[in-house]
């Protein structure tokens, strides 16, 4: 065939990034960076008690302070929507009420019940400081393992604080208990933590009169999620929404969907008929936006005499907060439906429950469901400690062999023949040294030292292929100049997509990266955005396709005008040419101008342009894998944990650009250092937060992270491209890997961690545990 | 709302003048009226360095400084780092081709700080390196590309090439 694509030239190169120029030199564009005549800058007045009645309200003397254009309250401006829900909430769900600001009541600290617009951001603030209110606290609803049984009701709409309770019991678990050579069992406890994107959220909405348009500019990850979800909270058509994507800095989860503030400020707007814009600060963000990881994980495994798995039993409990950011979610049913992982489990029983507390909402943080690694490959540390085996050799004899691929998990996950378990596992294996670290942990410990090895052996589902997730178009055009447009609705923010999606058309179509330009929001085809590792494969390709076709066509145009055989042509860099002649040849502009300015010219019936709209629809999952190994020294006078060494070996199939693929991996990893170690959203016992700032809070700081050393192996998916999604992976396999090595460290004090954070205060207490019995 | 008052500081060689309130902080004056939107409000409080840029040669925060404290200064901004439109710093093409970064929001005040450091350290140790730009958060690299460009623009800010 003439018009398949010519060797990689592209893919697979570590192509700099198309988008550094303007970002190292301050001149991308965020949300705040927009600024339009007329605008008005919104603040957010929100509860310092974390549940309680409002009992008085007076805003009149914030309206009367001069700049102020209005002050809304719950009252004002919740009748104004027709319906709150994220596209991935369905409508018939139970859900917390839909208001965007509290109405008489407040259910945690930072729940917004007041907003003012003023000419300026010091002056809405200032207008917040003269709003008079008065509140009756309550008793909240803090602990998440009681909220079930507790009579105070987070939401009394909904009549309990159990968000969903979703048993699965399994007879055949049961059976393979009996006899069971070791039965074992632990809960295992994360603790909560927030994504901290450095950008925080934002939103800039501008309500056009009489054309009945909303222009929005918006930190966000999905374009079309703001698009569908303003339209709905407005009650106007789709095409009524015009959602600008500039660059976002970061979201990790944040800004997939819309948050209470973002639909204030799209009502507000169109209230006041004047731009409005509205940037968290970073407390709001700490405090306000989304919280993660609130979760436990009962497990109970049983093991034959000689180590080999037979069945477990979940029992899995999170905390959703108040409003969990995009719907109440369910992460507990996949991350039990996960366990198994790349593993022989046998036959799984499992619960899972989520419930409500007077706490910042539950949202999306990259590997929302990672609970199934932190849980499993803790759990087989501890397996192998109770049973006197090694947890590498472990692993070795339950791990899934290339042999017993395809496998169906007994939970319903079916994996394909393209996972490499095995293969990472013994990559990261070797690139550690294991025996040899081993041999030399042993020797500090002769004197007195406190080294620690912990691995996390994972298979993530990636590209899930399902509902509004399923696909992704790209809709790709070469302009009369030659030049390439790529028109996507993904929502790049960090994952390097202008660069990496110009690789694959650039390799698909034969031209250069640097002349493909991706756009995405507004005239983009619906999808579903980039998030959920999923933008390499489902809207890569769809570009893949979108360039394929446009291929096929420019081959046509160009044999007909050179008079020669599409057999003979190749396309690259540009420049089509006949093989082993590339005297012979066109350029891409020479090919584009005919399509466009002198279609007189082109073959009989073929029609004028050169363009292609391309949509992939994904598999329901394509399945990415690696092993995360890291080694640690712990101080036992000060509990402080120092990492010595972090390997990841990793199958993502082929990779588009591994200088993109490492860092995506690299800044998940030190994500999950920083959770395991430093991060912690605390919360006293009477629901107030104490970690409101970057003092308190704790994201690491390049002093507080090793090198990373990364392997890759390349089994490719059967997506087009035989890519697999790896933007979620670090931040899934680091968490147990750093437990699991301060565990390791520890185990000479007969100490069982099951809870993070470990903190030097958590890592003394233990030490101290041990001493005390 | 307080007075106004009159503000006069260089900026990236050009003079700049406006008014503010005299609690207008630096970094909203050179947003708003020096248009430097390369300056990044990360936390406002002074940890995450998103903010920095440099004032009359020190690294500071734009967050922790009042526009007025700044009356008569010479400010840099990461937008006046790069000699022309079309070549960039040496800490800035390191970034590039280091892949230190990735959503690009905390890069302007990485690049500043980056800068300062090398000028203040122009041999740092990898150790020195990683003390040197703790004072900075970046939440996507995971810092493995941002010491490996630290490294590179040392090396070639000293005459070493790459």
């Amino acid at each position: 065939m003439s018009n398949t694509a010519a060797a990689a030239r592209y893919v697979g190169q570590s192509v700099k990034r198309l988008e550094d120029p303007r970002l190292v030199t301050g001149h991308g564009r965020y949300v705040d960076d927009i600024v339009l005549p007329g605008m008005l800058h919104a603040a957010f007045g929100r509860s310092d008690l974390a549940r309680a009645t409002i009992t008085r309200l007076d805003t009149s003397a914030a309206e009367a302070l001069e700049g102020v254009h209005a002050v809304f309250t719950g009252a004002d401006l919740n009748s104004h929507n027709d319906s709150l829900r994220a596209s991935l909430h369905p409508p018939e769900s139970p859900s917390p009420p839909a208001n965007m600001l509290a109405d008489g009541d407040v259910r945690f600290v930072g729940d917004p019940y007041v907003m003012v617009v003023a000419d300026s951001r010091y002056i809405a603030e200032d207008a917040l400081d003269l709003v008079e209110v008065e509140f009756e606290p309550l008793d909240p609803v803090v602990n998440y393992e009681t909220a079930a049984e507790s009579d105070d009701l987070v939401h009394p709409e909904l009549g309990s604080n159990l968000a969903h309770d979703l048993p699965v019991p399994n007879p055949a678990q049961q059976e393979a208990f009996e006899g069971a050579a070791h039965i074992i069992t632990e809960t295992w406890h994360q603790h909560r933590q927030t994504n901290v994107p450095m950008e925080t959220r934002g939103i800039v909405a501008s309500w056009q009169p009489h054309a009945g348009v909303m222009e929005v500019w918006a930190s966000t990850q999905s374009p079309h999620e703001m698009q569908l979800v303003g339209a709905r909270v407005l009650g106007i058509g789709e095409h009524k929404i015009v959602v600008h994507f500039g660059d976002v800095g970061g979201g990790f989860g944040q800004k997939m969907f819309l948050g209470r503030e973002d639909m204030a400020v799209l009502v507000a707007a169109k209230l006041l008929a004047s731009p409005v814009k509205w940037i968290e600060d970073r407390r709001e963000n700490l405090l306000a936006s989304n919280h993660a990881r609130i979760e436990q994980m009962t497990v109970t495994m049983a093991v034959d005499e000689n180590g080999n798995f037979l069945a477990a039993d979940l029992d899995q409990l999170e905390d959703d907060g108040a409003y969990p950011l995009g719907g109440p979610a369910t992460p507990g049913a996949m991350a039990t439906m996960l366990y198994p992982g790349p593993y022989r489990m046998g036959p799984v029983s499992w619960r899972a429950r989520t419930v409500y507390t007077n706490t910042c909402g539950r949202g999306a943080y990259r590997g929302p469901w990672q609970m199934e690694s932190v849980a499993r490959e803790q759990m087989i540390d501890r397996v192998a400690r109770e049973i006197g085996m090694d947890p590498l050799e472990l692993r070795r004899q339950n791990v899934l062999k290339p042999d017993d691929l395809p496998y169906q998990v007994s939970t319903g996950l079916f994996f394909e023949t393209t996972i490499s378990p095995e293969q990472t596992l013994e990559q990261a294996a070797e690139m550690i040294g294991y025996d040899d670290f081993r041999a030399e942990q042993a020797k500090a410990r002769e004197e007195g030292r406190y080294l620690g090895l912990g691995m996390a052996l994972y298979i993530e589902p990636t590209s899930m292929g399902m509902g509004p997730l399923g696909t992704e178009s790209a809709m790709l055009r070469v302009e009369v100049d030659g030049h390439v447009n790529v028109f996507m609705g993904t929502g790049s923010h960090g994952q390097s997509l202008e660069t990496t999606i110009a690789q694959l058309v650039a390799d698909e179509l034969g031209v250069r990266p640097q002349d493909v330009t991706l756009h995405q929001g507004h005239g983009s085809g619906y999808g579903f955005g980039t998030g959920g590792s999923r933008s390499a494969v489902i809207a890569g390709s769809a570009a893949r396709g979108a360039a394929s076709g446009v291929r096929e066509k420019v081959v046509a145009i160009a044999a007909h005008l050179m008079e020669a055989s599409a057999d003979d042509l190749e396309v690259a860099d540009g420049v089509i040419s006949v093989k082993g002649t590339p005297a012979a040849s066109m350029t891409m502009a020479q090919v584009a101008a005919t399509a466009y300015q002198n279609s007189d010219a082109l073959p009989e019936g073929m029609e004028a342009g050169l363009e292609h709209t391309a949509r992939y629809k994904a598999p329901p999952s394509t399945h990415s894998n690696a092993c995360h190994i890291c080694t640690c020294e712990l101080d036992p006078g000060t509990g402080k944990v120092t990492l010595l060494r972090y390997v990841v070996s990793e199958d993502c199939g082929v990779l588009i650009n591994p200088m993109v693929v490492d860092g995506q991996i690299a800044g998940g990893v030190v994500q999950g250092i920083g959770g395991v170690l430093y991060e912690h959203c605390v919360y006293d016992e009477s629901g107030n937060p104490l970690a409101s700032t970057f003092l308190d809070y704790l994201v690491p700081t390049a002093a507080e992270v090793p090198d990373l050393e990364c392997g890759h192996v390349v089994v490719p998916s059967d997506t087009p491209g035989g890519h697999k999604g790896t933007g979620e992976g670090g931040a899934i396999g680091a968490p147990p890997a750093v437990f699991n090595a301060v565990a390791d460290a520890l185990a000479p004090f007969g100490v069982y961690p099951n809870r993070q954070p470990l903190d030097p205060n958590a890592v003394l207490s233990l030490i101290a545990s041990a001493s005390d019995s | 709302m307080a007075d106004q008052v009159p503000l006069s500081m260089t900026v990236n060689g050009r003079t700049r003048r406006g008014m503010g309130e005299p609690r207008l902080t630096l970094a909203d004056f050179l947003r708003e009226q020096a248009l430097c939107t390369g300056v990044h409000l990360g936390c406002e409080h002074g940890v995450c360095g998103s903010c920095t840029v440099l004032m009359d040669g020190e690294a500071v925060r734009s967050c922790l400084l009042f526009a007025v404290q700044a009356e008569g200064a010479d400010i840099t901004t990461v937008e006046g780092l790069a000699p022309d439109d079309e070549t960039l710093h040496p800490v800035q093409e390191a970034f590039r081709d280091c892949h230190g970064l990735q959503c690009g929001f905390c890069t302007p005040g990485f690049v500043v700080s980056v800068a300062a450091f090398l000028e203040a350290n122009p041999d740092p140790s990898d150790d020195e390196i990683r003390h040197g730009i703790a004072g900075n958060l970046c939440r996507c690299t995971g810092y493995q590309g941002i010491v490996a460009a630290t490294r590179q623009a040392a090396a070639v800010l000293k005459g070493e090439g790459q």
